[in-house]
């Protein structure tokens, strides 16, 4: 198979880490990142699992933070080198379907007992498991050597991380539903906060920080699924504003503006550099010191932060939080939600409805062949300069090569 | 002798004509045989004697008793007075708001009076700095009263300090300074400027509240002032007068002190820029490339403190005082004979440069949207009669118009940049959808009240003055303008005077009639 290979070789991660600011290209050239041909990932003698085929497989901001040197150091005891990244994928199963992953290695996938009867992928509270069973470390695929990831020509999965794609939803669609999923996840996280503020007889308000393509998804989730919200997003550059407003957000400012458009909506004080009122919820998906400082700072006291975008080592002046009483939770990924109504259903469920709905393929702004990722990534790491969103690899293309060959 | 004001046909002989742009200015060509400029009267002549005027209009009043009649022990006597925003420049010392208030003061004390207030009227205006009251009223004034709180400033958003008068025929409430309301004798000390200025407008308008405010600051009454500066056309006088009734009626006694200034605004240094081009000295062409290319050095910030530190040489040309409308005709009529400058008929273009201070900007920025009220409310205002531009006209002005806001004087200015324009232009439609939350937003009253910002519901107002020129032409373009700021205004960007005339040419063809207003100084066209 063709695959993009990521081996644990710190001084490739340093290079990287050196060369990224600079040059995209270099650092996907010069850093852990291999175009290799290899043997395709063994399938695992326990039941349920399926060789894949990739149509469509995105370039995540998690992927880019690997391929260029930044990501945490918290990871390296979660994941198991070799690797193929890859984990937002539409693909072909040797069965014949057409179908997304959900990309968590469960216990269903490591022949574990499920936390609790029908949970998904991503349900449980013991992590214990993403480490055991019968895989190699991973937390899900695209970071365990078990199991191949989406950038490559064929990888492995279980019958549990599989959904049907319906016939009426594109490829390019299809390859947005993993983002659509955490964006929901997060966008039902502000529920409590939201759900306090209706209670009051408040219109409640929730602040976006970041409109990537997590942003704009979690827009699209607060939208479909959170009732009665006012959506305030900073973006920072005009496209995404635009797509934020087209995705249901009621006000979409530059980022730098969204105080001060939280401050209109609530029409409270400002004293210092805070909000004396501030957003219900707000979703931080940038994920940085400066904007966990800002959404600590327009979110009212006793509010949520919900943290999307993913952070590695920051530094943040918590007084506000300890002030305020600022519930600060994070959103890493999917599974069973419970919904505002009370009953419960998969994200990946209400995701493979709302790429259709919200017109989602919209967010995926070019496509490259497995070949071409050194400018992929480039593009991918300047997508918000380039006005662009999200960024995907054709293997559809790569596929037919190695299979001519 | 100073020369009467002038309009000066544009031949091929005309040299370069002086266009303001905002902390700078520029030379512009304008066409020949179609195009003219108007200039202002030069300078009267000011009284000689201004303390003696001040005094004989005090003791000599028009048809009210003299001031030391109206004076007796144990009264409540206030004394408002017109805010920073006039005159401007601001006048060297000594103000002769400080004259005028001393005056009165002495014939205070002669008459046993001890409970003095002096306030200032700033109706949604912000508050002034200790430096700006000192200026305005001299230390003498400041250090007696201010440590005592018997100087001060109005507060609009006071319910305690605030009485409501009636309403007018009209329904317009009337609703001002409690203090001033209540007190036995009210002397207002006015400086005006512009023929709108003065009048019930110093007590009606600028004691008053955004109860009262709103029924003239609107779109509808903004429409209906043809213009601000023609009493006989202008709604918004005619409001304003309603209301002065009401203050009658209820028993509100005003003493009304007007005075005029002449229009010498700049000192030596800038002397050229109130000259006529074609008699500037070869000292005044120094001077003036030596300031622009220094200008075009200096970082905005600091071109902006140069010229707001400018003091003006102007003086008074009249007082008089008493009864608020006697008055305030007399004072129209010595407003009317340094500004008035008769013109004969309408051009398809009016073109103006805006220099770096409004009535709302002093010591502060002279934002997009004070831009927009200095070019379609003032200067396209500046006419009686018929506006200098036709009906379906082009506007063409002068400004860098960047996006840049004095976050401390102006903040719900940035709010309505950033949400209002965003949304809609037309002021009849941000009144409806917008006025009332900027209005009532807390955080604006608490910087109003507290601060030194201007009330949360002013930019609006800033719009609606702008309501009539905007509908009156059918295109506004800004020449040296951030072009995104320009747009988010409604109005069109061009880089240079040519481009301007070239966008305008699809309204009012490849060879429009051109009028050039050559103000500051300030003028009023008599358009026949």
């Amino acid at each position: 198979m063709r695959a993009l290979r990521i081996s644990r070789r710190p001084a490739k991660f340093a290079v990287a880490r050196l060369i990224s600011p600079i040059s995209a290209v270099g650092a996907a050239r010069l850093g852990p990142l291999d175009l290799v041909n290899d043997d395709a990932p063994a399938l695992p003698r326990h039941e349920g699992w399926h060789r894949l085929q990739p149509r469509l497989t995105g370039i995540c901001g998690s992927d880019l933070s690997l391929v260029e040197g930044h990501a945490s150091t918290y990871f390296e005891d979660w994941v198991s080198f070799p690797f193929v990244p890859g984990h937002e994928i539409v693909a072909d199963t040797d069965d014949g379907r057409r179908v997304v992953v959900e990309p968590v290695l469960g216990h269903a996938a490591r022949g574990l007992p499920l936390p609790f009867p029908d949970a998904a992928p991503g349900d449980g509270d013991d992590y214990a498991h993403l480490v055991g069973g019968h895989l190699k470390p991973g937390i899900q695929i695209g970071f365990c050597k078990s199991t191949g990831g989406g950038w490559s020509t064929e990888l492995v999965a279980h019958e549990s991380q599989l959904h049907v794609v319906p016939d009426h939803v594109s490829d390019e669609q299809a390859v947005m539903v993993e983002p659509a999923a955490g964006g929901i996840h997060a966008a039902l996280a502000t529920w409590p906060a939201v759900d306090r503020a209706l209670r009051a007889g408040e219109i409640p308000v929730v602040a976006v920080l970041g409109a990537g393509t997590m942003g704009l998804c979690a827009v699209a989730g607060l939208r479909r699924y959170v009732p009665g919200v006012r959506i305030v997003v900073g973006a920072r550059y005009p496209h995404q504003q635009a797509l934020a407003r087209a995705l249901g957000a009621d006000v979409a400012v530059p980022a730098d503006e969204l105080s001060r458009a939280v401050r209109r909506e609530v029409g409270c004080h400002v004293v210092g550099d805070h909000l004396t009122g501030g957003s219900h919820a707000t979703i931080d998906a940038v994920g940085n010191s400066a904007s966990i400082a800002d959404c600590l700072r327009f979110t009212r006291p006793r509010g949520r932060v919900v943290l999307l975008g993913m952070p590695a080592e920051v530094t943040v002046d918590l007084t506000g939080l300890w002030h305020r009483e600022t519930e600060l939770v994070g959103s890493y990924t999917y599974g069973t939600e419970t919904m505002p109504d009370g009953t419960r259903t998969r994200t990946f469920d209400l995701a493979i409805e709302t790429v259709a709905a919200a017109r989602l393929e919209r967010l995926l702004s070019a496509t490259y062949a497995l070949e071409d990722f050194e400018d992929a990534i480039a593009h991918a790491s300047a997508a918000g300069r380039r006005g662009a969103v999200k960024i995907a690899f054709d293997l559809r293309r790569s596929r037919k090569k190695v299979e001519s060959n | 002798m100073p020369r009467p004001g002038f309009v000066l046909e544009v031949d091929r002989s005309t040299p370069p004509i002086l266009f303001w742009r905002g902390e700078n200015f520029s030379l512009e060509k304008l066409p020949a045989g179609r195009s003219r400029v108007i200039y202002p009267p030069e300078p009267i002549a000011a009284i000689a004697d201004i303390d003696g005027a001040i005094r004989n209009a005090l003791l000599n009043p028009i048809d009210q008793d003299p001031l030391p009649a109206l004076l007796f022990p144990g009264m409540k006597l206030t004394i408002a007075f017109d805010d920073v925003s006039l005159p401007l420049p601001k006048m060297q010392r000594p103000d002769v708001r400080q004259r005028v208030i001393e005056a009165v003061l002495d014939l205070a004390a002669e008459a046993g009076v001890d409970d003095v207030h002096i306030i200032s009227a700033l109706a949604l205006h912000r508050r002034m700095t200790e430096a700006e009251l000192r200026h305005a009223v001299g230390d003498r004034v400041y250090d007696a009263f201010a440590p005592r709180g018997l100087l001060y400033q109005h507060d609009a958003e006071d319910p305690d300090n605030l009485a409501f008068l009636g309403t007018t025929p009209h329904g317009e409430e009337v609703e001002i300074n409690k203090r001033a309301a209540e007190s036995d004798l009210l002397v207002y000390v006015n400086i005006n400027l512009v023929a709108m200025d003065g009048g019930w407008k110093s007590t009606a308008t600028g004691l008053s509240s955004y109860r009262s405010l709103r029924h003239h600051h609107n779109p509808d009454t903004m429409t209906h002032s043809r213009s601000f500066m023609d009493q006989h056309r202008s709604e918004l006088h005619k409001s304003n007068w309603r209301m002065g009734k009401v203050l009658l009626d209820s028993g509100v006694k005003v003493f009304q002190i007007e005075t005029t200034l002449n229009t010498d605004t700049f000192p030596p240094p800038f002397g050229f820029l109130s000259k006529r081009e074609w008699e500037w000295s070869p000292r005044d062409r120094m001077t003036y490339l030596a300031t622009t290319k220094a200008l075009n050095r200096t970082p905005a910030r600091m071109a902006r403190n140069i010229f707001h530190s400018i003091e003006a040489p102007h003086q008074m040309t009249s007082i008089q005082a008493g009864e608020v409308e006697a008055v305030h005709r007399i004072t129209t009529e010595h407003v009317y004979r340094q500004q008035l400058v008769e013109v004969k008929g309408q051009t398809d273009i009016l073109t103006m440069g805006i220099p770096y201070i409004s009535p709302y900007n002093v010591h502060s920025i002279l934002n997009p949207i004070l831009v927009q009220v200095m070019a379609m409310g003032y200067y396209f205002n500046m006419y009686r009669g018929m506006p200098l531009v036709r009906e379906g006209g082009v506007i063409i002005m002068t400004h860098p118009c960047r996006p840049e806001f004095n976050p401390v004087h102006h903040p719900s200015y940035i709010d309505f940049f950033e949400q209002v324009l965003a949304d809609t232009t037309d002021p009849h439609v941000m009144s409806q959808k917008w006025e009332r939350q900027y209005a009532e937003d807390e955080w604006y009253k608490h910087l109003y009240r507290t601060g030194y910002a201007y009330h949360g519901v002013h930019p609006f107002y800033m719009w609606y003055w702008g309501t009539h020129g905007m509908k009156h032409c059918s295109r506004v373009i800004v020449v040296g303008g951030d072009p995104k700021t320009v747009r988010r205004l409604g109005f069109v960007p061009a880089s240079t005077m040519d481009d301007a005339l070239e966008i305008a040419s699809d309204v009012v063809g490849r060879t429009p009639t051109i009028t050039h207003i050559h103000t500051p100084p300030l003028m009023v066209a008599d358009v026949s």
